[in-house]
């Protein structure tokens, strides 16, 4: 059979170059769809606020690159603040996040309770739940408990996430049950051995779950939106969408591309380094859009 | 001892069951309570009345017909478009050796990327104003068609941009999972299929469209209800106050009706809220229907 495949591959050969340029020809201008957005902010960011505004035919580079726009995306709007707030809700959210959701992942996979399968299903049925019916009511909670404009109220309705119980779960259970009757034999405590086997076994799992939900917490939008109205609380995304609004006077373009992009980096930075694992995080569930 | 243990499996349980109660389940039913209380006053926390009257409110007021119009057109659009632009950059990806991890690691990039900051960057480049007629503009008039103002112009050009951003956003998901499903098609098929010479496309339609089938309704369901859920790029393009652009969608209508300038109505949100879980509730049913039929398990 595979002298057979080889004629013919021999056959095809012509038309299979003209078919391999439309195919490349195909991938390269969607690959140019994709990166020109980020082309052109960096490109813009870089002109100056003159150059900009008198070129009635947008350059498609510039010789004469500036940084005055990054400094004004930092003197004129609070940027940096906002840059800080994201720090700090991103690694608080996450770490709390990984706390709640690694405890409830051991407790459904090593240890037997009553009522386990049925807290499990009800979980597994929550899943199916959209934030938005839920938003609601957290939305009154917040308020009434006096949590506007305060981390508490940005971070914690956003620490569970039924999703990543659930992968974790299926991921510790592939330990060797035998592992954790002999660390019981051995007298280790279910937190230790938690803490000493399954964590370390399980770290690419955990890492990919970390990285996404990094992802998630730096785009957030809707939430920060609703709960906060004082700019010293304000998120990257909040204050992009208040710099289009009323920053560095509607006009200055090149400043506001400066802002995105700094706000960008970050993301893409975390992306080049950890792209295998967020793709294959991403294709083992994650869901978006 | 079984006793002890039995505690034990709840402690550990205890910090998610305490934010899922009090962020998800108690919410659910509140949200359930709220839709039909009458004339819910925020500040005083009092209504008047049990009934239907909010979802009848909210499914006369111009602005919800206007968002859900919205919405059903963003879905009905990008769905079937994305899916199969999905399809073709997939299959085209996996016929290639060379540079194929270096295309999917770009195609996947707009998935990490802020949906707002790269929509003021989508903004600007479709936007015409009074001293640039904007990037795309000078290319439509290189093809001989006038100047469109995207951003503020006319509704459907409006609608093409929000369509063309909101493709852009969700592609780089639907690539990475049909390339996998199509990576994991076993070889030996098509190299039956050609040594019979079977033509390419009988090959795509008799093999690798039922092998892809899973994956590809998969999509198709997730696909529906995150355009149903479309909102944050809506505001990248047109900004906060989308009813004034006409542009709102229903997850729009449902913040409007709680924060900002025309909020302070959680009934309102609520039954809108709930019209919106019951659409996309019904959606998935008529999909999981369809794919029974047509979804070849392997």
């Amino acid at each position: 059979m595979m002298k057979q495949i080889k004629d013919l591959e021999r056959k095809n050969k012509a038309k299979n170059t003209i078919w391999t340029v439309v195919i490349f020809a195909l991938l390269i201008f969607w690959a140019i769809i994709v990166l020109f957005p980020f082309y052109w902010m960096l490109l813009t960011s870089v002109k100056s606020y003159a150059a900009y505004n008198a070129e009635y035919i947008p350059q498609f580079f510039t010789l004469s690159p500036t940084l005055d726009n990054y400094i004004q995306a930092f003197t004129a709007v609070p940027l940096a603040k906002y840059f800080v707030n994201t720090i700090i809700f991103t690694a608080v959210t996450t770490l709390l996040m990984m706390i709640v959701v690694v405890l409830s992942a051991f407790a459904f996979s090593r240890l037997e309770f009553k009522g386990k399968d049925f807290v499990f299903t009800l979980f597994l049925s929550l899943m199916m739940i959209p934030n938005e019916l839920v938003i609601i009511t957290n939305f009154v909670t917040v308020t009434n408990a006096g949590l506007r404009n305060s981390f508490p109220g940005l971070i914690l309705p956003s620490v569970t996430s039924i999703f990543y119980i659930y992968l974790l779960k299926e991921n510790f259970e592939q330990i060797p049950e035998e592992l954790y009757k002999a660390a019981k034999v051995d007298g280790t405590s279910d937190f230790k051995y938690l803490w000493k086997v399954m964590i370390p076994i399980c770290r690419p799992t955990i890492v990919t779950v970390l990285i996404l939900k990094v992802i998630e917490c730096w785009n957030a939008y809707v939430w920060p939106r609703l709960i906060t109205d004082d700019e010293n609380y304000f998120l990257v995304s909040n204050g992009i969408q208040t710099i289009r609004e009323s920053g560095f006077g509607r006009e200055n373009i090149p400043a506001m591309m400066a802002a995105v992009v700094v706000i960008s980096i970050p993301l893409i930075v975390i992306f080049l380094i950890f792209h295998k694992k967020i793709m294959e995080g991403v294709s083992r569930g994650g869901t978006k859009g | 001892m079984k006793k002890k243990n039995d505690l034990k499996g709840w402690l550990y349980l205890l910090p998610a069951l305490l934010f899922i109660g009090v962020f998800m389940i108690y919410p659910l039913i509140d949200v359930l309570i709220y839709s039909v209380e009458e004339g819910y006053n925020f500040a005083s926390q009092q209504y008047y009345g049990i009934g239907t009257y909010n979802y009848s409110y909210v499914l006369h007021d111009p602005y919800f017909l206007q968002a859900l119009k919205n919405t059903f057109i963003l879905v009905i659009i990008t769905v079937p478009l994305s899916t199969g632009i999905a399809l073709v950059i997939s299959l085209a990806l996996n016929s290639v050796s060379k540079l194929k991890d270096l295309f999917q690691t770009i195609y996947f990039l707009p998935y990490v990327t802020n949906t707002l900051a790269v929509g003021l960057v989508f903004m600007i480049l479709f936007k015409k104003t009074a001293y640039s007629e904007g990037l795309i503009n000078l290319l439509l008039n290189g093809f001989g068609i006038a100047s469109i103002d995207f951003i503020e112009g006319p509704y459907w050009a409006k609608m093409f941009v929000l369509c063309f951003y909101t493709i852009w956003v969700v592609l780089p998901f639907k690539i990475l999972i049909l390339t996998s499903a199509l990576a994991s098609v076993n070889k030996d098929y098509y190299n039956v299929a050609r040594v019979d010479g079977t033509s390419k496309w009988r090959t795509f339609y008799k093999i690798t469209l039922p092998m892809i089938s899973p994956s590809l309704f998969y999509l198709i369901i997730t696909g529906f209800i995150g355009a149903f859920k479309a909102y944050s790029d809506v505001v990248a393009l047109f900004g906060t106050d989308l009813n004034a652009a006409g542009m709102n969608t229903i997850v729009g209508y449902v913040y409007d009706m709680l924060y900002g300038n025309s909020g302070g109505y959680p009934s309102f949100a609520s039954a809108a809220a709930l019209i919106l879980f019951l659409i996309v509730l019904t959606i998935t049913m008529i999909n999981l229907m369809v794919s029974k039929k047509n979804v070849h398990y392997r």
